[in-house]
């Protein structure tokens, strides 16, 4: 069951595109589901293609194919830390290595209080800005130094369920 | 605290690579401050009079749609999103009298390692592309258009969005602008972790909600686009210059530049410098002004090397680096590629190895996977450097990488593939010692850095 507020978002993602391509809107649609549900499952993806009126293994495939879909559950914070060259050189990797330390797990994995996944990331687009790291797909954290990183992690434990 | 304020606290707030007062003669950057974003500040700035002149309105006959073209071929403008290919022309490629729909799509797929220009243009100047892009429909006779923004920079995309609605309320964008027979419909659309939707093609399938995958060319997206309809895409800095060359001329704008090479260039320097941030410059300003803009070498080090253009261009040497000019003419003939004008800038204390390592990681992460060529030999290229890195290479390694980059380049669909395989020769082309002291020491010529 797609709730009413979800399909009014859905709906305004649709409205972009012609009315013989609502397939346009599965990129969108399929990211307020994991903003929601913190992953996109199989019956999520059944139900977006039966919105959108697609085959759900087309669905899957843009699942599968972009990067930042989750599809498992992961923590209640996703922190996706860029490593790439740009960042590399300006700390990108020791950032990694710090949270890796501070959270007691290695990236790609997840804290056992269910609070924390941590993984590598690819360009995130704020080179200048590095270390940069992305909270749950929708919140960029820039010039990250370990006193911040600190912050970040301590205020999200603290906030709990806020 | 809310989660929500926790993580605010840490957005970027441009002061550091926007809102500095080192860009030379800028045009996009010119008065802001990151307050001053919305539409009726825009409209102090000067903002959506190019497109009142363009449309005849409040004064003036309208410009026809020659004219426009005409005025942006003579400004010499070219390419911003990494081809440079001159955007006048493009324009002309268009099937104006084409009966069905046609379609403009702005790529604002930020995702080349080292580029971070127009994320600050949409998100402290939005208003600016989106005149851009209204210009543009205009001259090329569409009436709805897209734009493409980059998955990881969510909030641009909403900032973007709130522009958009700004732009609509105001009359600027819908049907019938400003009281004109032009009608233009806007919308964004966002990706979700992709770079290859940065390539014009994959980023057309994607917004036909498919996986990214480029398709072959021809056909051009001029005759066969978005929906199979005649499309134009320009990047999103190509569009922000649109405004200001309609209201001060062609001739004006090329001669902020040099010949053959309109304009300002935003450059983002990052790496091994004081001060990494956009820089908005003439075309055709020396590189060591640029790097002086920046604050120069980080740390008092030396500058070792340069890759100018984005991670996909050709790396060059200070010694090569030192006596250029930013321009597309100047950096092609020392050997690379002006691209994206993404500066990624390397010291003294850097090892080549290492950063070729991460680099051929990431163009094997992303390769699409459609043709074998790139989906095959970004894996080799990616195995070799790394075992060299770790000490496990062969004396033959760097001509097996040559060779492996060789049968890459020229025969795939896009150009991931040379863009995975540029960088290999280059590094091995003008730092083999560094290679070949690799596999004979396992260790590094230059200290370890993580």
């Amino acid at each position: 069951m797609i709730s009413e507020s979800t399909k009014a978002r859905f709906a305004k993602e649709v409205a972009k595109y012609p009315a013989d391509q609502k397939q346009s809107a599965v990129m969108a649609c399929l990211s307020i589901v994991q903003q929601e549900l913190g992953y996109v499952s199989p019956d999520s993806e059944k139900l977006v293609a039966d919105y959108l009126g697609m085959a759900p293994m087309a669905v899957h495939e843009v699942t599968t194919f972009y990067n930042m879909y989750n599809q498992r559950p992961v923590g209640k914070y996703k922190l996706n830390v860029c490593t790439n060259l740009p960042c590399q050189l300006r700390d990108g990797v020791s950032t990694l290595q710090y949270l890796e330390k501070k959270l007691g797990i290695s990236m790609g994995e997840t804290t056992a209080d269910g609070l924390f996944t941590l993984q590598q990331s690819e360009c995130l687009g704020a080179c200048a800005d590095s270390p940069v790291m992305l909270v749950n797909d929708r919140s960029m954290c820039s010039f990250m130094t370990p006193e911040k990183l600190d912050q970040l992690v301590d205020g999200l434990r603290a906030a709990g369920d806020k | 605290m809310t989660a929500q304020h926790i993580l605010s606290q840490f957005r970027a707030t441009g002061v550091q690579t926007c809102f500095h007062d080192r860009h030379i003669n800028p045009q996009i950057f010119a008065d802001l401050n990151g307050a001053n974003w919305r539409l009726k500040d825009y409209e102090a700035r000067g903002g959506y009079q190019a497109l009142r002149k363009v449309l005849g309105i409040g004064g003036g006959e309208p410009m026809t749609q020659d004219q426009v073209i005409a005025t942006v071929k003579e400004s010499a403008l070219r390419g911003r999103g990494g081809a440079g290919f001159p955007t006048g022309l493009k324009w002309s490629f268009m099937p104006r009298q084409f009966p069905g729909q046609k379609y403009l799509v702005c790529n604002s797929d930020e995702g080349e390692p080292g580029t971070c220009k127009d994320r600050d243009i949409m998100e402290f100047n939005p208003h600016i592309v989106i005149e851009g892009m209204a210009i543009a429909a205009y001259a090329m006779g569409i009436t709805v258009g897209y734009n493409y923004i980059h998955g990881e920079i969510f909030s641009t995309y909403q900032r973007f969005e709130e522009a958009l609605e700004e732009a609509r309320a105001a009359g600027l964008l819908g049907n019938n602008i400003l009281g004109s027979n032009f009608s233009f419909q806007l919308h964004a659309a966002h990706g979700f972790g992709a770079y290859i939707c940065g390539e014009e093609t994959a980023l057309l399938e994607s917004l036909e909600g498919k996986k990214g995958q480029p398709r072959f060319k021809p056909p051009f997206p001029a005759s066969f686009g978005l929906y199979g309809k005649p499309t134009t895409i320009n990047n999103t800095e190509t569009f922000a210059a649109v405004p200001w060359i309609i209201r001060n001329g062609g001739q004006a704008y090329l001669e902020c530049g040099k010949p053959n090479n309109g304009g300002t260039k935003i450059f983002s320097i990052s790496g091994d410098v004081e001060m990494p941030g956009n820089f908005e410059v003439p075309m055709g300003t020396s590189f060591a002004k640029l790097l002086e803009l920046a604050g120069g070498v980080r740390a008092g080090r030396q500058l070792k090397a340069v890759i100018p253009g984005g991670s996909s261009s050709p790396i060059l040497p200070a010694s090569i680096i030192m006596d250029c000019t930013m321009d597309y003419d100047s950096i092609a003939k020392a050997g690379s590629m002006l691209g994206s004008g993404a500066v990624i800038v390397l010291d003294d204390s850097r090892c080549m190895v290492k950063s070729l390592q991460r680099l051929s990681y990431f163009y094997m992460h992303e390769s699409c996977g459609q043709c074998t060529p790139c989906r095959e030999g970004t894996g080799w290229l990616s195995r070799v450097v790394d075992r060299i890195e770790n000490g496990h290479g062969r004396p033959a390694d760097m001509d097996l990488l040559d060779s492996v980059a060789e049968d890459i380049q020229g025969r795939t669909i896009c150009a991931l593939g040379d863009a995975a395989a540029m960088p290999v020769r280059a590094m091995i082309k003008h730092f083999r010692p560094e290679f070949e002291y690799h596999v004979a020491h396992k260790t590094c010529m230059v200290p370890a850095y993580v």
